[in-house]
């Protein structure tokens, strides 16, 4: 019999987890599936770091955040929903601690705050320098106390079932007995993270494949704002391990491969011996990012086996400052990259870091599609615009991961009908994953085709993207996209066949990386994360607006735009460094340090 | 319905965990945990040897001259070392849990493993000479 | 040093097989890979059909445990050259049931973690707008470590007598009831008593210590469990001399 349930959520992050609360809490008699690829406590929330965003201070306000986020992503948030996401980030990360999520205290037993890249106040709740572990895992150990969720713990969607105009449903595999079953519910919740693995170098985990996009896309739902994608300037080459901020903020130099702190070359300010915030090491990261470019382009980086970086010198601060301030930093690079940064150059590179777009969702989490619904990284509400702000992805799974969840328990409440015919399409789709991807003899490897998508992407729609690069990239695709119907899938285990998955992965992420070309193929201007060579300035005349692509009929992209909305602050001028921005002290601009 | 369902697993033949008889010897940390549960045995060996010398003494001095030249034979003066030396090894691991255990705190600090050693082995000490005491003092 | 490393991984794949067998690959050696890059490059570029979990590659996860010549271990956090010249054995985790290749069933663990109640339980809750739970950073202390835990199954595998008694609940699940039961925000000490109190709670642990030897993040389950035998002796002396509670 086909497993039927009221709502599925497809995936079992932060996102994820929270919407399955608050679905039990809303309406108990609901049955809720959760559905991940990994044991929802592996999923990728677990390796954030920094903290999460939430306004209580008594110097603090909801508008400050606001202005802060909204500056940050360079006027491309959607304000109603950053007020709402800023009136709901504190009662939200107050939850958590009901929960039982150990948040670090003041000496009275209160909850401490720490400052944050980007944020003018200091705002940011965190549990040590494992946040989104203690997140995850108290969601996790929560959750389970619901009698009314039920997991399918290592399950892979490949499908959303739709018909008559509304998802019902999805079709996955059980990956340890290779089975292929529907699950049908009247709402299913998209909860599957970003997409970082379409990119060589990345902080992102193996599972970050942007499956939920893909899916969303292939049964007729829009993806906003594809185009943006966030770089962090020093990540770890090879393992793209992320190195804190906390290590430049402490006083650590960049230099390239003369020795040289190259930054003052690039109008961040002039060095000085000790660290001077909004300057040099602690400008912003976008502009850190593009200042790598630069040095790369003049052949001054170093060249290593996992290509070109530079390097992070904390060697001048010493053990015991290190030791002291920067401890994780320092046991990262020793256990896992077999490196000591008290005697050692840390060789590091930008990274690509988070997904800004996603599937196109309301405040509510909806989607155009009815009955389908997005939250967390894979959605686009959109709070982050151009440029997210450290520290506020994680509260954000947390707000909108319960809108998603109330909105689609209310959907999934009322008295609709799962269509036969959805049955039908499960059976195709079960043909489908036998025949191509069982029985199939082919001849690209996964790893070779993978690589090639990574490396175009990298090149083509990196840091820097101009026409011309973008229209090579969709070539390129073009090309891996023609291989991999070829691909060679050598495992025909039923039984935890991890090729299998692989293959499905690289599909979806190839599919992903077309609508992030061909939305930055349209945006002629900069703005926040999206830097076109050939437009270098922001242009809020004619883009002013939420990209949107959907899919044609015949499987191209199209295009289109969607204004944004726009309550209390009109856009202005996104400022660094010294320069005071306009309007006073709290409206000071956002966006110089977000992690 | 409970609490943290799954759903019915669907599962392909699996291979079943084994344990071979020789495991503990596998590991260090493993033998000596295997003596640790052998110390046991003559733990009631001390047990079962006390009683018997409570019960020769109650049965007057020749019962007690008999079990001390009982004791003094070679097999049981070997055993008897071996069963101390076992007792010995049972009594240091038991007190290296100790401080695992137990949590006191001072104040607001919590006591130091080490010290909560040291002070069970401070008591075993002072056991040890009231023992000495009664034995050879009185 | 050698700049490459032999690896023999332990293969199962239950429609061929009745019995684990070993393949033999050569994989790079470089000074900054994990024996997982070994698996990675052997995935990708040797044997497409070897089957094995992973994700953050950062020691956080919890996804990547294997044997390693004989050892528990994170493969991410596990350096091939470390193992110079090789060869280097990997083998699934031990005292689970196999699935595939590298892969364990961890389900037996999953479904003991509920019996414990992993999560704060209180009779009244205080409404969101009164604010937080005050907790000092001492009082955080109490339970913090405990709080650290993976889920890895490195300790499971390390513990001979979940080994030999499938039943004993085992150290991480016992750790994450004293991460509970030391919070001072919790409630649920008592419930959680039922379970931990049974013979297959805490007293299945006759204390090995190897659970704490081999856990990646410091967690101590076997102090967690050593410390609750000493609470519940205590409580059952208790409820003998006062058995209507005090
Ligand atoms: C190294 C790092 C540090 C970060 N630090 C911070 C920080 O300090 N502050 C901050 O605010 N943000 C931070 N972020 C960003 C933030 O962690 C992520 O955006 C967020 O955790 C994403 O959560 P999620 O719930 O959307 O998805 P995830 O946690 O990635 O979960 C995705 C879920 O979907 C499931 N899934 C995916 N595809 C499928 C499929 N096909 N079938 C079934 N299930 C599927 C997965 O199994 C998983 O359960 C950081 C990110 C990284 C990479
Ligand atoms: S207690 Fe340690 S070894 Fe055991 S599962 Fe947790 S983290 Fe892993
Ligand atoms: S891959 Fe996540 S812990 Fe090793």
């Amino acid at each position: 019999m086909t497993p039927s349930h009221d709502v599925v959520l497809v995936g079992g992050g932060g996102a994820g987890l929270r919407a399955a609360i608050a679905i039990a809490e809303t309406n108990p008699r609901l049955s809720i599936a959760v559905v991940s690829k990994v044991y929802p406590m592996r999923s990728h929330t677990v390796s954030a770091e920094g903290g999460s965003a939430g306004a209580i201070g008594a110097d603090d306000s909801t508008d400050e955040h606001a202005y802060d986020t909204i500056s940050g992503g360079d006027w491309l948030c959607d304000q109603d929903a950053v007020e709402a996401f800023v009136t709901e980030a504190p009662e939200e990360l107050l939850r958590l601690e009901r929960w039982g999520c150990p948040w670090n205290r003041e000496a009275d037993g209160r909850i401490a705050v720490r400052p944050f890249g980007g944020m003018k106040k200091k705002r940011t709740w965190f549990a040590a320098d494992k946040t989104g572990f203690h997140m995850l895992h108290t969601l996790f150990q929560t959750s389970l106390k619901y009698a009314s969720v039920v997991r399918y713990d290592e399950w892979f969607v490949t499908r959303l079932l739709v018909d008559d105009g509304r998802v019902q449903g999805v079709v996955a595999i059980d990956l340890q007995s290779g089975k292929i079953e529907a699950i049908t519910a009247r709402s299913v919740i998209l909860c599957t993270g970003g997409c970082g693995k379409i990119f060589p170098f990345t902080t992102n985990a193996s599972i970050k494949s942007g499956d939920g996009m893909a899916l969303a896309y292939r049964a007729g739902a829009p993806l906003k704002d594809m185009e943006f994608l966030q770089y962090h300037p020093t990540g770890l080459p090879f393992t793209g391990i992320l190195i804190t901020e906390a290590a430049r903020s402490e006083g650590g130099y960049l230099i390239n491969k003369d020795g040289y702190r190259y930054l003052q070359d690039y109008a961040l300010g002039t060095p000085q011996k000790e660290p001077v915030l909004r300057t040099m090491e602690l400008g912003p990261r976008d502009r850190l990012s593009q200042a790598f470019m630069k040095e790369l382009e003049k052949g001054r980086t170093i060249e290593t086996p996992y290509g070109h970086v530079v390097h992070l010198d904390l060697r001048h601060l010493g053990e015991k400052k290190i030791d002291a301030k920067i401890p994780f930093v320092r046991e990262l690079c020793r256990k896992y990259q077999n490196l000591d940064p008290v005697k050692d150059l840390i060789p590091v590179r930008p990274v690509l870091h988070y997904m800004m777009g996603g599937v196109h969702t309301d405040i509510d989490g909806a989607t155009p599609l009815a009955g389908l619904y997005a939250a967390g990284e894979v959605a686009c509400v959109s709070i982050n615009g151009a440029n997210r702000l450290g520290s506020n992805s994680l509260t954000e799974l947390l707000v909108f991961g319960a809108r998603a969840g109330k909105a689609a328990a209310e959907h999934a409440s009322r008295n609709l009908e799962i269509s036969q015919s959805v049955l039908g399409q499960a059976r195709d789709e079960h043909r489908r994953i036998e025949q191509e991807l069982l029985n199939k003899k082919g001849s690209e490897r996964i790893a070779d085709l993978r690589e090639e998508m990574q490396k175009t992407m990298e090149e083509s729609a990196g840091i820097y993207r101009t026409g011309a690069s973008l229209m090579k990239a969709v070539d390129r695709l073009r090309s891996v996209q023609e291989r991999y119907a070829n691909v060679a899938i050598e495992d025909r285990s039923k039984a935890f066949n991890t090729e299998r998955v692989s293959a499905l992965e690289l599909s979806n992420m190839l599919g992903v990386a077309e609508t992030i070309v061909m939305s930055a193929l349209r945006r002629e201007e900069s703005r926040g994360a999206h830097q076109r060579t050939d437009f270098p300035k922001r242009d809020d005349k004619r883009f002013l607006g939420h990209s949107l692509v959907h899919r044609n009929p015949d499987g191209s992209a199209r295009v289109e735009y969607l204004p944004v909305t726009i309550t209390r602050w009109p856009p202005a001028e996104r400022i660094y460094g010294e320069a005071a921005p306009h309007g006073g002290s709290n409206k000071a601009p956002g966006s110089s340090l977000p992690s | 319905m409970s609490p943290g369902q799954v759903q019915p697993e669907y599962r392909q033949r699996v291979l079943p965990p084994r344990v071979s008889t020789l495991w503990w010897l596998g590991k260090g940390t493993y033998f000596a945990f295997i003596l640790r549960e052998l110390s046991c045995v003559f733990v009631a060996w001390f047990v079962a040897y006390l009683l018997l010398l409570v019960r020769a003494v109650s049965q007057g001095d020749a019962s007690y001259q008999e079990f001390l030249a009982w004791s003094a034979t070679t097999p049981i003066l070997l055993l008897n070392l071996v069963s101390f030396l076992f007792l010995i090894f049972h009594t240091v691991t038991f007190f290296d849990a100790a401080p695992r255990a137990m949590v006191m705190k001072v104040g607001r600090n919590r006591v130091p493993g080490r010290v909560v050693l040291a002070g069970h082995y401070a008591g075993w000490a002072a056991a040890s000479a009231i023992v000495c005491w009664l034995l050879l003092g009185a | 040093m050698a700049d490459r490393i032999k690896l023999q991984v332990a293969r199962y794949r239950p429609e061929r097989e009745a019995e684990a067998t070993f393949d033999e690959y050569e994989v790079p050696c470089p000074k900054d890979w994990v024996v997982l890059d070994g698996l990675n490059h052997v995935k990708d570029r040797i044997d497409g059909t070897l089957a094995y979990r992973w994700s953050c590659r950062m020691g956080v996860c919890g996804s990547c445990g294997m044997m390693v010549n004989g050892e528990p271990k994170l493969t991410c956090a596990t350096f091939l050259a470390d193992y110079a010249p090789g060869p280097i054995r990997v083998e699934p985790l031990r005292n689970f049931p196999v699935v595939r290749d590298l892969i364990v069933d961890i389900g037996d663990f999953m479904r003991k973690l509920v019996t414990v109640r992993p999560w704060i339980v209180r009779e009244e809750e205080k409404p969101l707008s009164a604010g937080e739970y005050l907790q000092t950073p001492e009082q955080m202390d109490d339970y913090k470590q405990y709080s650290m835990c993976i889920n890895c199954m490195l300790c499971y595998a390390a513990c001979p007598v979940y080994g030999l008694d499938p039943l004993f609940i085992g150290p991480a699940a016992i750790a994450l009831a004293q991460r509970y039961n030391l919070d001072s925000r919790d409630e649920g000490a008592a419930e959680r008593h039922r379970v931990l109190s049974e013979h297959e709670g805490i007293w299945g642990c006759t204390f090995v210590g190897e659970c704490t030897r081999v856990c990646p993040k410091h967690v101590d389950p076997a102090g967690a469990i050593q410390r609750y035998k000493l609470t519940a002796a205590v409580e059952t002396v208790k409820a003998f001399f006062m058995p209507r509670g005090a």
